[in-house]
């Protein structure tokens, strides 16, 4: 993805080692036996850090998995390694209260990830078990996904931050942007826009002499861009996160895939990647040579080789390969040609800005059809977006047929601004779901101007020639040619301005927020850049860097997260 | 054993393209090749050295996970208790793995370097503290409170320097600090003016639904809400139990199923937890003409819930339309105008009125009426031509005085019809002044 001569990228294992090293100091602080309990989302992530032998190693006897119902074990000791959500501290409340009514006595411990909250030990005061637990923090900020993938793993970010407007996990994120800064930088220049990204600009602190290995930073919001994710993806990587979910950057290929009756979870990243297409044709071919090799003309000592070492390297790739072929099947599928095809084509004219009533009309079939509402619900937003939420035909399309399909209804009149849409809106709905969608589009409290931002930006590729996907010009390739993810754009733009200056039309359609921070004035040192997208970037879709610059790009991210997960984390109840 | 060299011929050869979902159907098939090639491969080798697996693909258990992850051991753990024993904790035989320490940074360099307390929570004795909290400003206070450090509340404790520690809270950007401090605000204050101070500070205000919604209080929720400036949180609770009560008396009735459209029209799901529209819907389909009086009344939903009128006429006319009873279709848009006369109007344009008569199949002999109500001449023509309402069609090009436009037409109706002759009549009169 990126270029000649560029530098290579800081070793990041060491985030990992650093995180398993401070989970054993605080494991071993409730000294003996003890059963741990984890909380769901925080699995597949400590996996990557610390494996059962480990934790085995330091006393844990018993794993759970933090579930809301009384607990079975056994031990005298719990540990609870959770995320700071007052359900689950209220949950671990009444276990300690259950205990004590039966006149059971142990000793109980929480660690919390990445930080405490004070209102999760007030639910703890008020339950009167403040005095029977003792708590911690695991300061667990970072997670390397891949050689140049940090993740905070925090989805929840998305829905707190833009959704109900609470801040709790600024400092969060602002925290592991200066443990980067502190092990990896100083930054030389910080630039950003968005008003979560001003906000983190201030915090960033503590510097330390010595060779920086990342240069400079991008601070982006989310909101800064929604289209980008809203899109569907047609990498190989993208299609398998839609259809299969990759969590934490493993995924998890069922019985259909694999062709035999079991599951199998694999590991995606640079080291295990199989891409479809030409990697796959050219081992495929190589295989067939190899077998044919094998076949013919092998002495003992070469077959006994072979077999030791080639096969078990061959092996391991193959089945790898089988799995991805399998999956390959299953996601065509499922994305029927033709179904998939039109959807593409709808997309595109969205982005364009081209042929809108056909594309409404599609967006009407497609929910009538009630293939699937997460689809349909993203196209409506898709359209709002780049319609700027104009009632060009919406309204047509909003008719309550359709809505009864869907199960909510989303307003919109032209020149009204949000809140009065709000309002009516408020009063005609009741359905928690539509609820929140309003939320969220009010919580945005300002109208997308992407129609302007993509002419200006000039998002959407020239269709003169024919786009070789092979040998992209630019980063539209990700989307099969058919737009440049704004967000990326507006770094590579930034980064070669060295800054915002120029540019203030664009940051005026953006909403302001933009900054530009030089550090002790140092010049941009030898190019290497963070990226932190405040809140997910789509799997591998966004995370397409500038191909004209000279320099590695790292991105730095509070959660991956494609359409349908944005989308379900605005419409799902949380408790 | 080498590798495949590059000036192998076949390996030029072959076609190597992207994977895009352009190319035709042989996609497929390639790929079933691709399976075949590989999978025959595999019955060629000997399948019994499967132990020595890397991380790669990692070894799996029945359920699919790795063996050694995290969830493999805690299915297994779940999975024993099930199975009534306790057995002890499954043996893993791998050798143990000592993190290693090459990176440099030991942990005291880390734990000194940064200034957070790592360390895990240390009682200070009182008599420590109580010198300095004396000293601390709102700013000192919510900088304590960002960095974890030892911090009391209790001496902010008249209202304005409550607020001052508030909007410093807010200003710091950090919900954590921001909440702990309403929990503080909460419990010092009257809920008046707590509530008071609040609806003038939208951030803080935000945090604090928040923390109520995750703390279950709805019924401090719903009071909040009651208070005069509009959140829609408010309305949507409100409106949640009103209308799930209706919806239980309704499906408390209907669910017997006793009248005669239910036999004609069964009902494919419960109105339990369905959305106002959708109750809506239901009630113009199931309950319509009711008087307002009755719970289940389309009436008494409209008002109730306050329904627009253009909400209510589009749910009503899609309802009706469905059972084509073109008669309470039409009724709908009848207004009497000042004069006494019954006139049409539509709060939603026709054109959308005609969308939805036409997705529901019903004749042309209704959508003319709909089509001749549309203002645009434009919309109106091309709708007209859509849906061959021809007489409209004709009018209009009669109004339009296009001849040109009327011959053409006079090709796409049957001829010898009715539209026919009154195509041919127009054409030969002579009075019209044709256009062209």
């Amino acid at each position: 993805m990126c270029l000649r001569d560029a530098p290579g990228l800081p070793d990041f294992s060491l985030l990992k080692r650093l995180a398993r090293d401070q989970l054993i100091y605080l494991l071993e602080q409730l000294p003996g036996k003890k059963d741990l309990f984890i909380d769901a989302d925080l699995m597949s992530p400590l996996d990557r850090i610390a494996n059962v032998t480990t934790l085995k190693q330091h006393e844990v006897d018993k794993l759970y998995k933090v579930e809301l119902k009384p607990v079975v074990s056994v031990s005298d000791q719990l540990c609870f390694l959770i995320r700071p959500r007052i359900q689950t501290v209220k949950w671990i409340a009444d276990v300690v209260k259950s205990d004590k009514a039966v006149g059971r006595f142990r000793r109980y411990k929480i660690i919390f990830t990445p930080q405490k909250f004070y209102a999760c030990e007030t639910v703890l005061e008020e339950q009167g078990v403040y005095g029977d637990v003792t708590s911690d923090e695991w300061e667990f900020y970072l997670l390397p996904l891949d050689d140049d993938i940090i993740s905070l793993e925090l989805p929840e970010f998305f829905r707190d931050n833009f959704l109900e407007g609470d801040q709790r996990w600024v400092t969060t994120a602002g925290s592991a942007l200066r443990l980067l800064h502190f092990l990896f930088g100083p930054f030389s220049k910080v630039y950003g826009i968005g008003r979560c990204a001003k906000v983190k600009q201030v915090e960033d602190g503590e510097k330390k002499a010595q060779n920086p290995d990342i240069g400079n930073v991008f601070l982006i919001d989310r909101d800064v861009d929604f289209v980008t994710p809203l899109c569907s993806q047609v990498v190989y990587e993208g299609l398998v996160d839609d259809i299969f979910r990759i969590k934490c950057g493993s995924v998890e290929f069922g019985p259909d895939v694999t062709s035999t009756d079991k599951s199998l979870k694999v590991m995606l990243n640079s080291q295990d990647k199989v891409h479809v297409g030409e990697t796959q044709r050219k081992k495929e071919i190589w295989w067939e040579k190899q077998r044919k090799k094998k076949r013919c003309g092998m002495d003992i000592k070469q077959m006994k080789a072979f077999v030791a070492e080639e096969l078990k390297g061959l092996k391991q790739e193959h089945r790898l390969l089988s799995l991805h072929i399998g999956a390959c099947e299953s996601i065509m599928k499922k994305k029927t040609k033709q179904d998939f095809q039109e959807l593409l084509k709808t997309e595109h004219s969205l982005l364009e800005g081209f042929e809108i009533r056909e594309c409404i009309t599609y967006i009407e079939e497609h929910i009538n059809r009630q293939v699937s509402m997460i689809e349909s619900l993203r196209l409506l937003c898709l359209l709002s977006l780049t319609e700027n939420g104009e009632s060009y035909g919406i309204e047509h399309l909003l008719s309550f047929a359709n809505l009864r399909q869907i199960g909510l209804l989303v307003e919109q009149q032209p020149g009204e601004t949000l809140t009065v849409m709000e309002s009516k809106v408020g009063k005609l709905v009741n359905d928690k779901t539509a609820g929140k969608l309003t939320d969220a589009f009010s919580s945005l409290a300002k109208k997308s101007n992407f129609r302007a931002l993509s002419k200006r930006l000039m998002l959407i590729p020239k269709t003169g020639e024919e786009y070789d996907l092979r040998v992209p010009r630019d980063m539209a390739y990700i989307f099969s040619g058919a737009y440049i993810p704004l967000s990326c754009k507006l770094i590579e733009q930034v980064l070669e301005r060295d800054g915002w200056t120029g540019f203030e039309e664009v940051t005026r359609m953006l909403n302001g927020h933009e900054f530009a921070v030089t550090e002790r004035g140092e010049q941009a040192s030898e190019g290497r850049s963070v990226l932190m997208n405040e809140l997910l970037s789509s799997v591998n879709t966004n995370i397409t860097f500038p191909l004209a610059k000279g320099c590695k790009f790292i991105v730095l991210t509070t959660a991956i997260t494609n359409s349908s997960r944005l989308l379900e984390s605005l419409l799902d109840n949380q408790g | 054993m080498t590798r495949a060299k590059p000036e192998d011929d076949d390996w030029n050869s072959s076609k190597i393209h992207a994977f895009t979902f352009d190319d035709d159907d042989d996609e497929f098939t390639k790929l079933k090749e691709s399976k075949r090639a590989v999978s025959s491969i595999l019955v060629d080798d000997d399948d019994d050295d499967d132990d020595d697996d890397d991380d790669d693909v990692e070894k799996v258990s029945w359920s699919g996970e790795p063996v050694g992850s995290i969830s493999w051991s805690v299915k297994e753990t779940a999975s024993s208790i099930r199975s009534g024993g306790e057995h002890g904790f499954p043996k893993i035989n791998t050798a143990p793995s000592l993190p290693k320490q090459g990176s440099g940074y030991s942990l005291s360099s880390l734990f000194k370097a940064s200034t957070r307390v790592y360390a895990p929570e240390l009682r200070k004795p009182k008599s420590e503290c109580k010198d300095y909290f004396s000293d601390w400003s709102p700013e000192e206070t919510v900088k304590r409170m960002r960095k974890g450090k030892v911090y009391s509340l209790e001496r902010f404790r008249s209202l304005q320097d409550k607020l001052l520690l508030l909007d410093e809270a807010v200003s710091a950007h950090d919900g954590n600090v921001i909440t702990a401090v309403l929990i503080y605000l909460k419990k010092s204050l009257s809920k008046e003016i707590f509530f008071q101070e609040l609806m003038v500070r939208e951030i803080a205000l935000r945090h604090y639904v928040h923390y109520l919604k995750e703390m279950e209080e709805q019924k401090t929720l719903v009071e909040l809400m009651k208070l005069p400036f509009s959140q829609d949180d408010a309305i949507h609770v409100q409106d949640h139990y009103t209308l799930l009560e209706r919806q239980i008396i309704i499906e408390a009735t209907d669910k017997k199923g006793e009248a005669e459209i239910f036999k004609k029209f069964p009902r494919k799901a419960s109105i339990l937890n369905m959305p106002i529209i959708t109750t809506l819907y239901y009630s113009c389909f199931y309950h319509y003409g009711e008087s307002e009086g009755t719970f289940s009344s389309p009436a008494n939903i409209r008002s109730t819930f306050r329904i627009s009128e253009k909400q209510y006429i589009l749910t009503a006319l899609g309802a009706r339309a469905k059972l084509k009873s073109w008669f309470d279709v039409d009724s709908l848009f009848n207004t009497k105008n000042w004069l006494g006369y019954t006139k049409k109007r539509s709060p939603i344009g026709f054109h959308r009125v005609v969308d939805i008569l036409q997705k529901n199949n019903a004749p042309v002999q209704v959508l003319k009426d709909y089509v001749s109500l549309i203002d645009d001449a434009e919309l109106k023509l091309s709708l007209a031509q859509k849906y061959k309402c021809h007489d409209i069609v004709i009018e209009m090009y009669r109004d339009l005085k296009d001849r040109q436009q009327l011959i053409v037409y006079q090709g796409k109706v049957e001829r010898g019809s009715h539209e026919d002759r009154k195509i041919d009549q127009l054409l030969g009169n002579m009075q019209i002044r044709w256009k062209n």
